[in-house]
């Protein structure tokens, strides 16, 4: 299960290669992939559906608790589908919807990263892993919404939603990771074995506020919801891919995910089940207020995502089945419409619902694809859309004493009966628009997509006993232990819910009709969105206030703030011990010890007292050299190479910039020169007291023996030294030579920008 | 600086620096030495010509950019933990292989050893894009 996951990537680094080579036919290609994921899911269905799961684990960093483990059961195996499923589709589109665009392979790299990753995200049993790739999932969204780059819309719809969920993602780091301390494992399974002990912990409730701002930005809750209808910017293919069928409903998957270890106390069932509702509601209503086709679709898919989270508020078998059922109708008939929507900006050049009609005899097949997704949206029969939102009402009929959560729902329904009307029958049919293109029907891999996915909508509403085995071990994975067999049918007698979805037919047509009229209601003009400014801005000024202050353009103003704070902090640390040990023993001191010592006071004080900047460079180069010399006395060969090898490129460095520095004259004022002496004085008295405290501690001799006597037998090294950095800590010393690129670009990148004014090249 | 003594020192001591610098890169497993100071030792060659002519000629007798040098080392150093992976082993874990040469030599390489270098190459190319940076002004 490592391989499919890591195959999408694989496959990512190749994409640019393959498009160069053969523009035309690189997404039918590309879609080979998800096509093979498709097949080896499909493969395994037969074995979890019997409930069984699909366990592989390989260690990664163990010692910190980090194992690749995947883990396949129904929830994952059902998400899993939908995303290779849709993905083939979406990544064959692309390649007739981005045809000749010069970055396509730049494009097919994020895409692909990002099934990769929510492939991730859905089979993790780690909680790292799991937050790894849920932030990856981040960071390629982030770059196909701002894939058209060089428009600013673009750019700030990706950087909203980045900020957004990404903020979102470090609540969800918090949260994980309480929860794996109070559980005692990083594994999901575990974690969900512990359930009891997290619900009774005093911390439940700040784990669960953690862990739901996590899935709530991330799958666009009110009042997070504003940053996905600006993520539009992405083109179409992606924005039906990561912003409707799947990335989005990652946090629904986290909520279900996570259900046996955080479900079932009264304080989930309230907050998940009324934000699900509430943005239930919002959605649609704000839905049927757009005319942007794709505008409409996003807020209907912010709806749609308030049904599926106030399911699993809900929380009990019916409502777990009908969110399978629902999750997988969505992502058909909604991946269908925006790629309809894609295809049609694609001919007509517009998506503006006012200026489209009767494209029905232009777009033939694109028309019937889109008519029969939209009957699954509005909930009709036959397609599966119907079955979904039945199930829906169903499981909410079936809350004692909750009759405004029904009559919310069948609201919700009856609004996204009149948007379906508007997306997928407005542009098709009534008297012709005045597009700005002359429009005609698309090529096949425009038509095909969307015709596949409403396709199976239908398949599925006329066979829906072949989700039985899905839907059952779903609803059982979700649960935490076995589920009854569920049985859908198409047709569920004369009941209640058949009734409500009479009503919320002809309640949808009426709002169909006067939708027009909607439009034209006032509303109040605040919002989340001008929150999420707000806070944009206050983040900004504070920066810009913090930077004026700090960063005042004065290196030795830098440099004084940095040895005061280091002197003040540490210096209060030492302060508040009671004793302070120091391991001063003057008694074995050589007479060769004592002459480096005053040779290295000397250069000290020709280094400050000397006039001119060079001389005080080579004194201090010579203070260097000493030092090394005493690494040399004491055993340390390894630090005095290093020592006198960086104080040479030091002086060098210094020689190299010394004419480009401005001619600072010594502070001849007596204040500053008494402070700059006190800060300087007083640093150097707290390192030696520090460098004495340290002596006075007996070692942990531990730790040194392990290594001295492990060293050749287990590394085969004999410089301990060494093998210490590259071999028992190599992780760490991994992460250090990180910075050390980390901080080289940065000074590149620091003196780049001081160029650009007037800068020619 | 235009030292005559100096530049004809440097010409001589640049070949030797660099080869020191991977002797002290090679023997580090088992005497003092490694991969950060034989990264500093390289730079200081190339530091040497910036001295004695300029940073720009330094740069240009440089086979390959400083900050590919960067994402080169980083690559080197985080390639040499998958061989583990393949082993089943956590990521980093240091393999050792055998080889033999001719000869009847026998030489035992290790990832370890990639590690370093790739440390080594980190080092270098920090060091020079730092030193090249700082010094291009003047010029």
């Amino acid at each position: 299960m490592l391989t499919i996951t890591i195959a999408p990537f694989l496959v990512a680094i190749l994409a640019p290669a393959i498009c160069r080579f053969t523009p035309r036919a690189c997404g039918w290609i590309l879609a080979l992939l998800p096509l093979g994921l498709v097949l080896y899911l499909a493969s395994l269905a037969p074995t979890v559906w019997n409930g069984q799961t699909v366990v592989a684990t390989t260690s990664w960093a163990p010692s910190l608790g980090l194992d690749l483990a995947f883990r396949l059961d129904g929830l994952g195996l059902l998400f899993a589908l939908l995303i290779t499923g849709i993905g083939v589709i979406v990544v064959f589109y692309s390649g007739g919807y981005l045809a000749g665009h010069r970055h396509l392979g730049r494009y097919y790299v994020a895409l692909l990263m990002f099934l990769g990753s929510m492939l991730g995200v859905v089979l993790a049993d780690n909680v790292i892993l799991l937050f790894v790739f849920w932030e990856l999932t981040s960071i390629t969204s982030y770059l196909l919404i701002g894939f058209d780059h060089e428009r600013e819309a673009a750019r700030n719809g990706a950087l909203q939603a980045l900020l957004v969920t990404g903020t979102g993602g470090l609540a969800l780091l918090a949260g994980l990771l309480m929860a794996a301390q109070i559980t005692g494992t990083y594994q999901i399974s575990g974690l969900l074995a512990g359930g009891d002990l997290l619900r009774d912990h005093p911390l439940y409730p700040a784990v669960l506020a953690l862990i739901l701002l996590g899935a709530f930005t991330k799958s666009a809750q009110f009042p997070f919801h504003f940053w996905l209808p600006n993520a539009m910017e992405a083109p179409t293919p992606a924005s039906a891919y990561l912003h409707a069928a799947t990335m989005v409903k990652a946090g629904v998957y986290l909520l279900a995910r996570l259900t046996p270890a955080l479900g079932g106390t009264d304080l989930w069932w309230w907050t998940v089940t009324l934000t699900g509702a509430v943005t239930m509601l919002a959605g649609a209503w704000l839905a049927l207020r757009k005319t942007d086709l794709k505008q409409i679709l996003a807020y209907s898919t912010i709806s749609v995502l308030g049904i599926l989270t106030l399911l699993l508020g809900i929380g009990d078998e019916a409502a777990w089945t009908a969110m399978a059922i629902y999750l997988v109708a969505h992502g058909l008939y909604k991946g269908a419409l925006f790629l309809v929507a894609g295809a049609v900006d694609h001919e007509a050049g517009t998506r503006d619902i006012t200026r489209l009609g009767g494209l029905r005899s232009s777009m033939p097949m694109t028309a019937i694809a889109a008519l029969a997704a939209g009957v699954s949206m509005a909930g009709l029969p036959p397609m599966v859309g119907f079955i979904g939102k039945e199930l829906v009402l169903e499981a909410s009929m079936r809350q004692q004493g909750m009759i405004t959560l029904t009559a919310a729902v069948a609201a919700a329904g009856a609004l996204l009966f009149a948007a379906a009307g508007l997306a997928a029958v407005r542009p098709f049919f009534g008297a012709a628009g005045s597009p700005p293109k002359d429009p005609h029907e698309a090529p096949l891999t425009l038509w095909l997509g969307p015709l596949l996915l409403a396709g199976s909508g239908l398949l599925l509403g006329l066979a829906p006993g072949w989700m039985n085995a899905a839907a059952a071990s779903a609803a059982g994975a979700i649960a935490g232990s076995p589920s009854p067999p569920v049985k859908l049918a198409l047709f569920h007698g004369f009941n209640t819910a058949l009734l409500l979805s009479l009503l919320t037919a002809a309640a949808g047509t009426a709002l169909y009709l006067g939708c027009a009229r909607l439009r034209k209601l006032a509303m109040p003009q605040w919002g989340p969105a001008g929150w999420y400014d707000a806070a944009l801005d206050g983040v900004m000024s504070l920066a810009a206030a913090q930077t004026r202050i700090l960063q005042n353009g004065y290196l030795r103003y830098y440099l004084l703030t940095m040895i005061a704070a280091t002197v003040g902090l540490t210096g209060y640390a030492i302060a508040r011990l009671t004793a302070l040990p120091l391991g001063a023993n003057l008694g074995d001191v050589q007479f060769h010890e004592v002459v480096l010592v005053i040779v290295i006071l000397v250069s000290v004080a020709v280094a400050v007292r000397s006039p001119s900047s060079v001389t005080a460079v080579a004194a201090l180069g010579v203070v260097g050299l000493g030092m090394a010399l005493i690494f040399v006395l004491f055993g340390a060969p390894d630090l005095a190479m290093t020592q006198v090898v960086v104080d040479i490129l030091t002086v060098v460095l210094l020689v190299l910039v010394l004419h480009s520095l401005p001619q600072v004259s010594r502070p001849t004022k007596p204040g500053p020169r008494f402070r700059d002496a006190s800060v300087a004085s007083s640093a150097g008295l707290l390192i030696g007291l520090l460098v004495l405290g340290t002596a006075a501690i007996e070692h942990p001799a531990d730790s040194a023996r392990y290594f001295i006597e492990n060293s050749l037998p287990l590394a085969g090294g004999r410089n301990v030294v060494n093998v210490i950095l590259a071999d028992f800590r190599v992780l760490d010393t991994l992460g250090e030579v990180t910075v050390i690129a980390v901080a080289a670009v940065g000074v590149f990148a620091l003196r780049r920008l001081r160029e650009r004014p007037g800068e020619k090249s | 600086m235009n030292s005559v003594l100096l530049a004809t020192a440097a010409r001589l001591f640049k070949p030797l620096l660099l080869l020191v610098s991977v002797f002290v890169l090679l023997r580090g497993h088992d005497e003092p030495g490694g991969g950060f100071v034989g990264g500093l030792l390289g730079a200081s060659a190339y530091a040497l010509d910036a001295v004695t002519r300029n940073t720009g000629s330094a740069r240009r007798k440089l086979p390959l950019a400083p900050h590919v040098l960067l994402g080169a080392g980083l690559l080197m150093a985080a390639a040499s933990g998958l061989p583990a992976l393949l082993q089943g082993e956590p990521f980093l874990t240091a393999q050792r292989y055998e080889a033999a040469l001719p000869f009847a030599l026998q030489i035992t390489l290790s990832t370890v050893l990639l590690f370093d270098a790739g440390v080594y190459v980190v080092v270098m190319g920090a060091a020079l894009l730092i030193m090249f940076t700082l010094g291009e002004e003047q010029i």
